[in-house]
Parts: C-alpha cells; sequence; structure tokens
C-alpha cells in the first residue's frame, strides 16, 4: 500500500515519517500487538509509554523490521518495511538509529571501535574522518576521551551514550530508544533525558522512545502514547496527556495499583 | 470408567510428548536449512568481509593444527599397534602399512578431526553467536543496517568449510607418520618396505573423498554451531543449552551424514 493514496483519510498534510498500519502480533498463541495504528511525524519526538509487558519493546522493534508482523504494515517515507526485498529493507534501516536496553554494544570491540563501526560498514571515509566523526559522536554524548576503552569498563549510564553515540553516528534520520534509562539511577536517568534533549536539537531527527518512565518521557516528548492491551489507548501533547481522563492512564501518572491487576 | 480415562489421557500424553518431540526436531532442521540458505545467499553479496574471513580461517584452522594433530597422529600409532598384533597372528604383517594409510584417508582422518572440529569451533560459535543473541548485539547489526549473517556466520560458516580439508590433508600425513613411526621403531618393520606398502594400494581418490567428506563435515558442525546460537533464546542458560547442543547434534550429524557419504562417494 502506498502512502499516495492516504488522501481519502481526508489528511492532506505531509506524508508521517513512519505510519504503522493495523500491526499484529502474538508470541506462543499470546497476542502482544492487536491492531495498533500510529503516525510519527517527521521531526518530532514521540514517546510511547505503557506497563511492563505491554509490548513496547515489541512495537519499536517492528519499527525497525527486526520482528516481522503477523498482520499489518510498517511504511516508512511511503515503503513498506514489512514486505521488502532484503537489500532493500537493509538500505531503508540505514535511515534509523536504535539505541538498545543495556547498549547492545558489541564487546570484543573497544567504545572507539564500536561508534566506527557503521561508518566502515557503510561508508567510505577514511581512517582520520572516521576518527574525526567518532570524536563528535562522543562529544555529543559527553564521553570524550573514552574511546580507547573496553565496553566491559564502561558504566551502565555510559553504556547507554555510547550506544547513543553508535546510534547517531551515521546520522539517521530517525532515532529510536528502547527503554533508555532502564535500571539506572534517577540522576543519572535525567543525565540520559538531558543528553537525549540535546541530541534532538543539534540533529534534525524524528525520534521514538519507549520508556515506562513517566518523568523521562514528559521531559523529551512533543507527544506521548498509551500502548495497552496491544493497543495504542491514547496519543496526546505531554500537557493534554497530563489530564486526560482515563482512570488507568491516571493510575499510571499517579503509579498506583489497578485493583484488576492486584488481584 | 475412570480407569479408561486414566488410561485415554496416558496415551494422549504419550501422543502429545511424541508430537512435540518430532515438531522440534522439524523446527531445528528448519531453522538448519534456513541458515544454510541464508548462509549461501549473503556470501555472494557485497560488502566482502576479506578481514574476518582471514581471522576466522586462522581461529578455525591455524589454531586447531594441535588439537587434529594430536587426535590424527595417536590414531595413526594406535591403528598400527593393533593391527600389527592382529595381522602378526596370520603372517600378514606386511599390511598393516596399507591399512593404516587407507583407513585414515578415508575414513578416521576426516571423522575424527571433524569431530574435535565440532567440540572446538562448533560450540565456540554456538555460545559466541548465542551470547550476541541474548545481549541484542545481533538485533544492534540489522539496526544497523548489517545482515548478521553475512557479517556474522559467512565467514564463520566459509572458514571452517574452507579449512577442515587442508586441516584433514596434515592429519592424513601426521597420522600416517605415527603409524610409520610405532611399525618400524617399535614393531621392527622395514622403513623402506612399509613406506613402498603406504601408498601401494593408495589411490588418488581414497584421499580426495576423505577431503571431500572434510569439506561438508565443516559446512555442517559450523552451520549447526551457528543456527544453535543464532536462535538462542533465554539467557545464560540458554546459551549453555545452545553450546552444549551445538556439539552433540554437531557430532551426531556428523557421523549419519558419515555413512551416507561414503556411500555415495565410494
Amino acid at each position: 500500500m502506498a502512502t499516495g493514496e492516504r488522501g481519502e483519510s481526508g489528511r492532506a498534510a505531509a506524508p508521517p515519517k513512519i505510519a504503522v498500519i493495523d500491526l499484529h502480533k502474538s508470541f506462543a498463541g499470546r497476542e502482544v500487538l492487536r491492531g495498533v495504528n500510529l503516525e510519527v511525524e517527521a521531526g518530532e519526538s514521540l514517546v510511547i509509554v505503557g506497563g511492563s509487558g505491554a509490548g513496547k519493546s515489541v512495537l519499536i522493534k517492528h519499527l525497525i523490521g527486526l520482528i516481522t508482523p503477523e498482520r499489518g504494515h510498517v511504511i516508512i517515507d511511503g515503503e513498506d518495511l514489512t514486505n521488502c526485498e532484503p537489500a532493500r529493507c537493509l538500505a531503508i534501516r540505514r535511515k534509523f538509529g536504535m539505541s538498545f536496553q543495556e547498549g547492545a554494544l558489541f564487546d570484543s570491540m573497544t567504545v572507539f571501535e564500536n561508534i566506527a563501526f557503521p561508518l566502515r560498514r557503510h561508508t567510505r571515509m577514511d581512517e582520520a574522518a572516521i576518527a574525526a566523526r567518532v570524536q563528535e559522536c562522543l562529544a555529543l554524548v559527553h564521553l570524550d576521551g573514552t574511546g580507547g576503552k573496553a565496553t566491559s569498563e564502561l558504566s551502565g549510564g555510559m553504556r547507554r551514550r555510547v550506544g547513543f553515540a553508535r546510534a547517531i553516528s551515521l546520522q539517521p534520520e530517525i532515532l529510536l530508544f528502547d527503554e533508555p534509562d532502564t535500571g539506572l539511577d534517577p540522576i543519572t536517568s535525567a543525565v540520559i533525558d538531558a543528553v537525549i534533549v540535546e541530541m534532538r536539537k543539534q540533529l534534525d531527527v524524528t525520534m521514538v522512545t519507549i520508556t515506562h518512565n513517566m518523568q523521562s518521557a514528559f521531559r523529551i516528548a512533543d507527544r506521548i502514547a498509551m500502548l495497552r492491551n496491544g493497543q495504542i489507548t491514547a496519543i496526546a501533547r505531554p500537557d493534554v496527556f497530563r489530564s486526560l481522563a482515563d482512570p488507568y492512564i491516571q493510575k499510571f501518572l499517579a503509579g498506583e495499583p489497578l485493583e484488576e491487576e492486584v488481584a | 470408567m475412570s480407569a479408561e480415562q486414566t488410561q485415554a489421557s496416558g496415551v494422549v500424553g504419550v501422543l502429545e510428548s511424541v508430537g512435540r518431540k518430532s515438531l522440534g526436531l522439524f523446527e531445528e532442521i528448519g531453522r538448519f536449512f534456513f541458515i544454510l540458505h541464508a548462509t549461501v545467499y549473503w556470501t555472494f553479496r557485497r560488502p566482502f568481509d576479506g578481514k574476518e574471513w582471514l581471522r576466522q580461517m586462522v581461529r578455525v584452522g591455524v589454531d586447531s593444527l594441535p588439537v587434529v594433530g594430536l587426535t590424527s597422529m595417536f590414531t595413526g600409532m594406535v591403528l598400527a599397534l593393533q593391527t600389527y598384533r592382529g595381522f602378526e597372528r596370520f603372517h600378514a604383517e606386511g599390511f598393516v602399512a596399507s591399512v593404516v594409510s587407507l583407513s585414515l584417508t578415508r575414513e578416521l582422518a576426516p571423522v575424527l578431526a571433524s569431530l574435535m572440529i565440532a567440540g572446538r569451533v562448533g560450540s565456540s560459535l554456538a555460545a559466541e553467536l548465542g551470547t550476541m543473541r541474548v545481549t541484542e548485539q545481533i538485533d544492534a547489526l540489522y539496526a544497523m543496517a548489517t545482515e548478521p549473517i553475512q557479517y556474522l556466520v559467512v565467514p564463520r560458516v566459509g572458514a571452517t568449510t574452507v579449512m577442515l580439508p587442508p586441516l584433514v590433508a596434515i592429519a592424513n600425513g601426521l597420522g600416517i607418520f605415527g603409524g610409520y613411526a610405532i611399525s618400524v621403531a617399535l614393531m621392527g618393520a622395514n622403513p623402506v618396505t612399509y613406506w613402498e606398502k603406504t601408498f601401494q594400494y593408495l589411490d588418488l581418490n581414497d584421499v580426495s573423498s576423505g577431503l571431500i567428506k572434510a569439506a561438508v563435515f565443516g559446512l555442517i558442525l559450523s552451520v549447526t554451531g551457528c543456527s544453535k546460537g543464532f536462535f538462542t533464546t533465554g539467557g545464560a542458560e540458554g546459551v549453555g543449552r545452545a553450546t552444549t547442543s551445538a556439539v552433540v547434534m554437531g557430532s551426531v550429524v556428523i557421523l549419519v551424514s558419515d555413512f551416507f557419504l561414503t556411500k555415495i562417494l565410494f
């Protein structure tokens, strides 16, 4: 399905950077995504929140084609990522930079080599240019001078930031963050958020972040979406989201248990 | 009635478990051929990673030389010892050399070397890729528009397939030397006739079929190791399971396919 046909929905605005249409996915008989519909405009920062096991990670992995859905489409700039030739899929994925929960750094390489990896793989830059670009990326995440370290020497927060640096080294159009502050203390988590906000200012990118940390969501989001029971149940600007009447969202914001889930 | 029910549920239980086991087996086979197919597909596409190939060839070939060499040399020595004792009984000591060279080149060197490599390389492939899977490093490769099959699996499978024949060729030489040393030094065989007999009944086909077997075994054990690692689930425990079953499955498939290859090649 081409995005050119989107006129029928009545919205004639610029086509979305990412369009998710009726996405379904189950694992071992359990339906995790039950018809997710989502649009992300170019240049916006969307944060998807939801409880543990709501399918946030599964959804973000669909966005970059790491998981194939049973039904539905993920359209990136008008191209269907769920239905493309392997080589074409790789080309579409080059638009992305993704930061993983624990960093997912290559432990056989140093910090420098990790960030240089996509550059060596996808560009014809010489070593001097690669070194300059790696320094630039490290500076952006405030980790100047750590290039020579082994990834095992890094703290949790540093690993995330090296992951960010690696994700932006190829100047992606879309940045995905999978739970950037899971397992970090509140201060480190605030630092991570500040780095994300700063990266957003300096790079012209579309961002999708998933988190269950509402504080963090309010710090970095243009819009916040709630994923619950495998569907997007609400999507709004942070100030509007805060005052939504949905009882689940209010409980989620206040950090209170839900009667049905306590039982 | 209740006894009948118990009996029925017992039968259903057995059937269920048989069904689950067979489904698991088919899944395993499917994964093996998926990795094999994807490896062939990505081998001939750019970019070609010469440096990684070389690194893996050193890891599989050069680093395995001591263990494969020792295995084969001692196999040759034992073979000479055993056949000498047996053949002595009907005065056929002269054929020890031929038995050693034929059984080593046709069967023992390729199979034993491959089993050693299944233990040494197959397990480490599964552990390495398995760890990369559970720590999301394989997903990270996809996310960086790098096909993990092409970057990780192709050089590993390629290097193992390419390096096993030369390893087995060296193993042949060392095994034959081991047999020679034992026969001549310990059993008092005539060195010149022993050497002659070694090659008297040996055809080029004996050696080449052994080397072809080695390449096929290399392909099988590396694809098994990679597929076990690539589809690992369940954290550290999963990696442990993948590693063990890479060695067990690899060895079993090598021995089974050895029979069919021998039937086809000879």
